[in-house]
């Protein structure tokens, strides 16, 4: 039934995923780290006679640097001379964004695998158990993000902020949820469950995403705050988050691309469960906390809408839906017995 | 009236107003909306009485002091609770004073002409001048029709004739994104409703059947479980009759399930009590719908048998289901014997037995426990354990019917008469000489009976509310005027051809407009000659109200 060959290879698969996820984190953490020390080169130590001798043109230089800095575009070209170093770590920060990206494509074509290869050791579709849920999401995560940056080559430094919980959520997937390859109890075999599952694990990867750019939106309006108050200089450590209304704008995107698919895919497994459970709606605490994350959700696109919600009360609501979907992904099916008891962990 | 009175009434009118226009506020229902998704948590961390009763009961067992205090105040059946019920009803009331203005609005706007064109179009986010080689009233004309066929959604268009002699063209389109959203919030009421008329009018009714057995669903009595709805009396159940004639189950090596199926012979309407049975195999993932009703094979198990030969000589053979415990049909049960021959009255009462333990259709004995190592019966045997005396069903209180009431054998009225494991054909003597044999097992499959009357609503709901949201989301809403003015003053040359101002400006979602906007200066003619007009968007005056730009509900 299990076939050997195949089950192997898509865990050396899931390990080419892991190491490519865990460079791409390395990658990012390093473009974050390279601009913290933008200004505190030798280099920019001599800068002040410069100050002294061209105030005004200083200024406008500044400026610009600024703007620039918050769009996240390459400021290396518009660095005047005399800032050789700054000029070689903007552009170190340019080429390990650069290499973070195709780590992470790299990772994400071994997920992609890692899941194909399950299903045909197991002559059925991969998303059957708890692990193979859990990359099914994990991976649709990282596919939106590829998106997101397809799209908007800006976003690359928030990296750091997706990559890091979804290389835990895979490593998790690695460990505590592995499951040996096996076939699927007969209530799920039917067409239902891809319907179902894959509806649910696409969406909930997008709106994820969501929560995790509503996570960086405020790590950068938190920065924009303490330049505001005087904290940080910004000339000494400069964020290469995008603008604050970017992120907002990235977040509130992947939420109304995935909120009317995870509406359908909980609508689809409301008919799965009138063929299947007699009932279309049964209160299991599955159903219960996909509707909570469902009205959590319902709740941010209103609050983007209203006055006086807008902004970071909207972020806070986005990054509570990313909560409940991830506890309704571990919580509910580790802890708490339910209909929905097809993990494969016990 | 008095004075006070008036007054009386004044006040009542103002704090109905008030509290309406607070309840339907965005803010009171943001907040409800995290009432209902924080109040929905209980019932998934806590036990609920509807999903499993013995597990709510030893929760509050085991905590003596919250346990109670929670029962009291619906933790443990949190979706039927006052507040629960409290929250939903709050949000239905404020989804109606949210929706019902805004589809007065939407009709009135469905009505009324797109506005007249501002009066410095260039001071739009979108602007080009363009020249057309037509009069201001062909041109227009022309606009106006090749706006009719452009694409999804639809423009809405009007010409105008302004005082100085200028055509406009105004245009609108994306009506159907309000339209979408109005049908999503109804469809969340419409559902809302469904889901309260369902569970007042619907019911579900669970059995188990031996197989060669048959089973009517004609009054709530006939099933071991029976969860009616608050209006269900059970009097007009429609009733089918079914027999389980066959139940076929297949496994691989590892004990894994690959189906299992149940081959019934059913009677509906006027066949009912009639010898003639429909064939029909019920599968998992398959009702059988009869008469708005829907039978479900929801599981299966073993029925262990037993003769018992009692001290006065008589034999009778005696069975229960027993409950899988495991993917390998280890299964835990109970025969109760409540009629033993041989005695009568209350000693028939005070000598009733009790078979209770543990059944494996492919028994393995380790360490003297019995376990099942495959779901099949290949060598079925059982683990029991025999007690005598008083089972307690006289009490009025119901009984599981996999497991005896214990407190019977703490009182000392339920007394063991000794333990044994059988294989199939073994027998266990009785101090008083009863014989039990352990004769083998039969199939039962655990049925499930369905009754809804608007379910097919809910799937309609279901539709139009992933319909709504995708539409509201994805439609846009856009604006573009046309200003078409004579292109005399250009000289004898361009005395027949127009020029042409357009501004656009996207109500929602700005993104995705620039392209668009393109193609809808390209409808109106050839770039003009005069670059310096088609200057960068400038800032929104008041023609374009902040509040209309984005809105969600």
């Amino acid at each position: 039934m299990i076939d050997p060959t195949f089950s192997h290879l898509s865990d050396l698969a899931f390990e080419g995923a892991m190491a490519g996820y865990l460079v791409a984190l390395v990658c990012h953490a390093l473009q974050m780290a390279s601009h913290h020390v933008r200004r505190q080169s030798p280099a920019a130590a001599a800068t002040p006679a410069l100050v002294a001798a061209g105030g005004a043109s200083m200024t406008a230089d500044t400026l610009s640097d600024r703007s620039s800095a918050a769009d996240g575009a390459p400021a290396g070209e518009a660095e005047p001379l005399g800032r050789g170093t700054e000029h070689r770590h903007t552009r170190f920060a340019e080429q390990i964004g650069r290499a973070a990206v195709i780590v992470t494509v790299i990772g994400f074509a071994c997920h992609v695998l890692a899941l194909v290869l399950r299903g045909f050791a197991a002559h059925r579709p991969p998303w059957g158990n708890m692990y193979e849920f859990t990359l099914m999401i994990t991976g649709a995560a990282v596919a939106t993000w590829l998106v997101v940056l397809w799209r908007n080559k800006f976003a690359r430094p928030m990296g750091i902020y997706v990559m890091t919980p979804i290389t835990v959520l895979v490593f998790l997937a690695g460990t505590v949820l592995y499951t040996r390859s096996a076939p699927v109890v007969p209530i799920l075999n039917t067409y239902w469950l891809n319907v179902h599952v894959v509806a649910i694990s696409l969406s909930s990867g997008v709106l994820m995403l969501s929560g995790l750019a509503s996570a960086a939106y405020l790590g950068r309006l938190r920065y924009d705050a303490r330049v505001a108050a005087g904290v940080v200089d910004p000339e000494r450590s400069a964020t290469r988050l995008p603008a604050a209304d970017k992120l907002d704008r990235i977040a509130y995107r992947a939420a109304i691309a995935g909120f009317p698919f995870y509406t359908f895919a909980i609508i689809a497994g409301a008919l799965w469960a009138e063929v299947a459970w007699g009932s279309y709606w049964s209160w299991d605490p599955k159903e219960v906390v996909a509707l909570a994350s469902w009205v959590v959700y319902a709740g941010y696109l209103h609050a983007r809408a209203t006055a006086g919600w807008r902004g970071k009360p909207a972020a806070w609501i986005s990054i509570v839906g990313l909560a409940t979907i991830i506890f309704n992904l571990f919580f509910v099916n580790m802890v708490i017995s339910g209909m929905h008891s097809y993990a494969g962990l016990n | 009236m008095t004075v006070a009175a008036k007054h009386v009434i004044r006040y009542v009118v103002w704090l109905g107003r008030a509290l309406w226009r607070q309840l339907t506020s965005m803010r009171t229902a943001l907040i409800l909306l995290f009432l209902l998704a924080i109040a929905s948590l209980p019932s998934a961390l806590l036990p609920q009485w509807y999903l499993n009763q013995t597990k709510t009961a030893t929760y509050i067992k085991d905590h003596p002091w919250l346990g109670p205090i929670l029962d009291r105040l619906g933790f443990f059946d949190v979706i039927a609770s006052p507040w629960y019920s409290a929250i939903y009803l709050l949000l239905a009331i404020s989804l109606v004073g949210c929706v019902t203005p805004r589809t007065i609005e939407l009709v009135k706007q469905w009505r009324a002409k797109p506005g007249r064109a501002p009066r410095n179009l260039s001071r739009l986010p979108h602007h080009a001048v363009v020249t057309a080689s037509d009069d201001p009233a062909e041109c227009a004309e022309r606009i106006r029709i090749a706006l009719r066929h452009k694409g999804f959604g639809g423009w809405r268009a009007v010409v105008r004739t302004e005082d100085n002699g200028a055509v406009t063209v105004s245009a609108e389109r994306g009506y159907l994104r309000e339209v979408g959203n109005l049908v999503f919030h109804l469809s969340v009421l419409g559902l809302l409703l469904t889901m309260a008329i369902g569970s007042l009018f619907g019911y579900t009714g669970s059995i188990l059947v031996t197989e060669g057995d048959g089973f009517c669903s004609s009054a709530p009595v006939a099933y071991d479980n029976f969860a009616p709805g608050r209006m269900v009396d059970g009097t007009d159940m429609a009733p089918f009759c079914i027999q389980v004639q066959k139940f076929e189950a297949a496994y691989d090596a590892n004990g894994m399930a690959k189906f299992y199926r149940v081959q019934l012979g059913v009677q509906s309407g006027a066949a009912v009590h009639s010898d003639r049975y429909t064939e029909h195999m019920l599968n998992i993932n398959d009702p059988l719908r009869i008469a708005g009703q829907r039978l479900y094979l929801l599981g299966h198990g073993y029925v262990p048998q037993f003769t018992v030969r009692f001290p006065n000589g008589d034999v009778r053979t005696y069975s229960a289901p027993f409950d899988p415990q495991d993917a390998m049909f280890t299964s835990e049960g109970v025969v109760k014997i409540t009629d033993p021959p041989g005695y009568s009255g209350d000693a028939a009462r005070k000598n009733q037995l009790a078979i209770v333990g543990i059944f494996a259709p492919s028994g393995l004995v380790t360490d003297g426990i019995l376990t099942s190592a495959y779901p099949e019966m290949l060598a079925p045997a059982v683990a029991i354990q025999v007690y005598r005396g008083d089972l307690g069903l006289d009490a009025g209180q119901p009984q599981s019917i996999f497991a005896i009431d214990t407190r019977q054998v703490d009182k000392g009225l339920l007394v063991s008469q000794g333990r044994k494991n059988l294989n199939l054909g073994e027998s266990m003597t009785l101090p008083d000489g009863t014989v039990i044999t352990f004769t083998g097992a039969k199939n039962y499959v655990s049925l499930q009976t369905s009754y809804d009357p608007v379910q097919g609503f809910a799937l309609l709901f279901g539709i139009l509310l992933v319909g709504g949201i995708l539409t509201s989301l994805t439609i846009k809403r856009r604006r573009v005027w046309y200003r078409i003015t004579p292109a005399a003053e250009g000289g004898p040359r361009l005395s027949t051809g127009s020029r042409v101002d357009i501004g656009g400006l996207a109500r929602t979602d700005e993104a995705g407009y620039g392209a668009e906007f393109g193609s809808l200066v390209a409808l109106a003619g050839a770039p003009a000659m005069t670059p310096e007009s088609a200057g960068e968007p400038a800032p929104l005056t008041e023609e374009v109200p902040r509040s209309e730009k984005e809105r969600v509900t």
